[in-house]
């Protein structure tokens, strides 16, 4: 009751922690916020390089749309995918980070991470704003799926919110949390469906002898939801499954109660231990 | 709970763990199956006690008594494992000024930020911005980054904006000392505001003289525990007698200590005879005498003595050493003297403390704290209100003001 009033009357702090995030990023950097488009840009070189030339990987053709070009497959999952590599590892750092802010002044600590996460949004609005345009450039009319990918977003961002919460703390008391999380946030990159379609996972193999079934302990990972969903939308420009949306939001709104079930766990000492 | 506290401190325990194992990592937790390991300590026991609204309340004690910790509780920055804390207003929290300025950004963009952090919404704050950056003297410099600030100017601007949130209830450690002597005087005129408001602070502060006349009452701690309670005066001079270990009792109300090679043997109050008296009149010529006793010859002593009125106010605290009068040896028994031409004390009881201390005045001889009470009468000036007079003469051109 306190605490929610308290979140109210926290909402301009919120986006002024948010506002600082942003503006300190690139001060003093000469091209400012063009790094935040160079850097997805670099990534969709390499990758339609290394996958597309090299690999000759064929993106899947859109249905309906048609469209068919490994940049733009790429990029329809690459960044959803950044928003949760992003938030997560800057979730995660933001309360060690803030440390000194921690130690001197009372506010819902909660914000922290909050803020360091919709900065991140922001960062993925406008990549996803650049995306939308050479979409239109290759003629995917995607004007109509502006609110569905909104949506998306949202059921992302609370997803997101919601582990970096619960991780934010845990790094407090376990500082080696952030290494392990860059390695399993390695892992699950390749374990998603980014940088190559989806079908090239098989449904089933064989292991030592016994018959795993791959494909259906690959979907247990939500990303693929999440990246799949992206890509209907965007790519396809078809409405993602009722199961998939679904899922997508159980796992949401799960972390997120789990998120914040755990901060306030964990919160007491966190000054202390910052 | 009464009606009229502000802050109510209400059996408020706090422990901190010290861990054994200097890092905490994952794989040492794995390899022994549990957490790093941890004594627990105590660091505020049981505290209890209540600042009423409208007053300025301080916390005195050594490093380690627990205050800072006990602040940082009320600021809700620590959470108390026991006990509980209730206040009542809007409170801003002097801990560390600056505590969130992001060094990239300008001086503008900060104060909007911090702003925000202490509680300001975005409309208080463009109307106050203009009188916190004049505050702390910056309009030259608010568009500039603030880690190309000076120390100074950024501690300026930090306490600038937090004393411009309008707190109900102000929280302050160990920040009083700021700036240049400009800003020093800019601050104490705040505080004086605030308190002339009925804002509510609550300071913490190792500088005893200036808690004794900033604060309305104190809290005294040592090592977690609340020791006294009560108006500023006197708990200020319980914790001087308690910070030396060695003291006893001097006297009626008086304490003494020190390492004992050299005594002050006695405190005299002398009249213009050469008799010793108790009482004397203000105006009066007098001498206080203080007799020595050295049992090894000591190289460049020091005497001091202080007056205090009988609530605890120092009146004045001459020494030798500023006189100019440091003898390069001194041994055997003999006796100084401080003569007064006028005693320019007003009417009241006051009490004398006698100091014998090295050069550097960081060792004590002998320091007898009030042990020597005496009695001022009406005299000529024949005046009542203050401690001190300051002996000058009225004239009124009486022609005129009928006129």
């Amino acid at each position: 009751m306190t605490r929610i009033a308290e979140y109210k009357s926290s909402r301009e702090l919120v986006s002024n922690l948010t506002l600082r995030e942003l503006r300190g990023r690139y001060k003093r950097s000469m091209l400012g916020w063009g790094w935040s488009l160079l850097n997805p840009l670099a990534s969709v070189i390499i990758y339609t390089i290394v996958f597309s030339v090299f690999l000759k990987i064929k993106p899947p053709v859109g249905d309906p749309s048609g469209l068919d070009v490994f940049a733009l497959f790429l990029l329809c999952g690459l960044i959803p995918w950044n928003l949760f590599a992003t938030g997560v590892m800057g979730g995660l750092s933001s309360l060690v980070v803030n440390g000194n802010l921690i130690k001197k002044v009372y506010f819902p600590r909660e914000l922290l991470v909050a803020s360091t996460i919709f900065a991140l949004v922001v960062t993925a609005l406008i990549e996803f704003g650049v995306l939308l345009v050479m979409l239109l450039i290759w003629g995917n009319m995607v004007i109509p799926w502006i609110p569905m990918l909104l949506v998306l977003i949202v059921i992302e961002t609370t997803f997101v919110l919601g582990i970096a919460l619960a991780m934010s703390v845990w790094n407090v008391y376990f500082r080696d949390l952030e290494h392990l999380t860059t390695i399993l946030i390695q892992v699950i990159f390749y374990m998603t469906p980014i940088v190559y379609p989806i079908r090239f996972v098989p449904d089933t193999a064989e292991i030592l002898g016994m018959t795993i079934p791959v494909g259906a302990i690959y979907r247990l990972n939500p990303m693929v939801e999440f990246v799949g969903a992206f890509r209907n939308v965007l790519y396809d420009l078809t409405f993602p499954s009722l199961d998939s949306m679904a899922y997508m939001t159980g796992w949401a709104i799960g972390a997120f109660v789990f998120g914040l079930y755990m901060f306030n766990k964990l919160e007491g000492r966190i000054a202390e231990e910052v | 709970m009464s009606e009229t506290a502000a802050v109510t401190v209400d059996d408020v325990w706090k422990k901190f763990r010290l861990y054994h194992e200097r890092n905490q990592s994952l794989k040492a937790a794995v390899m022994r199956g549990r957490r790093a390991r941890y004594t627990e300590f105590d660091a505020v026991k049981g505290v209890t006690f209540e600042v009423p609204k409208g007053t300025t309340f301080g916390i005195i004690g050594e490093n380690g008594s627990g205050k800072s910790t006990l602040l940082k509780c009320v600021a809700r920055i620590l959470r108390p494992d026991r006990g509980s804390i209730t206040t009542h207003g809007k409170i801003s929290a002097l801990l560390e000024l600056g505590a969130g300025f992001h060094p990239e950004l300008s001086g503008r963009e900060n104060v909007f930020l911090n702003g925000a952090i202490l509680g300001l919404s975005k409309k208080q704050l463009t109307e106050r911005f203009d009188e916190i950056v004049d505050f702390a003297g910056l309009e030259q410099f608010i568009d500039t980054p603030v880690k190309n600030y000076s120390s100074g100017m950024y501690v300026r601007l930090g306490f600038s904006v937090a004393i411009n949130v309008d707190p109900d209830i102000l929280l302050v450690d160990e920040v009083l000392a700021v700036g240049d002597e400009s800003f020093q005087r800019k601050c104490s005129e705040k505080f004086a505001e605030l308190k002339e408001h009925g804002k509510t602070i609550v300071v913490v502060s190792h500088g005893l003289a200036v808690m004794r006349t900033l604060c309305d009452s104190l809290a005294l701690l040592d090592h977690g525990n609340l020791v006294k309670v009560g108006p500023a005066g006197e708990v200020v001079d319980h914790y001087l007698g308690d910070v030396h270990e060695d003291r006893v009792a001097d006297g009626d109300h008086g304490s003494r200590w020190g390492s004992g090679e050299a005594l002050i043997n006695a405190i005299e109050l002398l009249d213009r005879d050469g008799h010793p008296v108790t009482t004397v009149r203000t105006g009066d010529p007098v001498t206080f005498r203080f007799h020595y006793d050295l049992s090894t010859p000591i190289e460049q002593p020091v005497f001091g003595m202080e007056i205090h009125t009988i609530d605890g106010v120092q009146v004045t605290g001459p020494n030798t050493k500023e006189a100019g009068l440091v003898p390069d040896r001194l041994e055997g028994s003999g006796h100084v003297d401080l003569q007064v031409d006028r005693l320019l004390l007003v009417r009241g009881i006051y009490d004398v403390s006698a100091s014998l201390l090295d050069h550097a005045c960081l060792h004590a001889y002998d320091v007898r704290h009030r042990a020597f009470r005496f009695d001022v009468e009406r005299g000529e000036p024949a005046e009542q209100f203050g401690s001190v007079s300051l002996g000058g003469s009225w004239s009124v051109p009486s022609a005129e003001v009928v006129r």
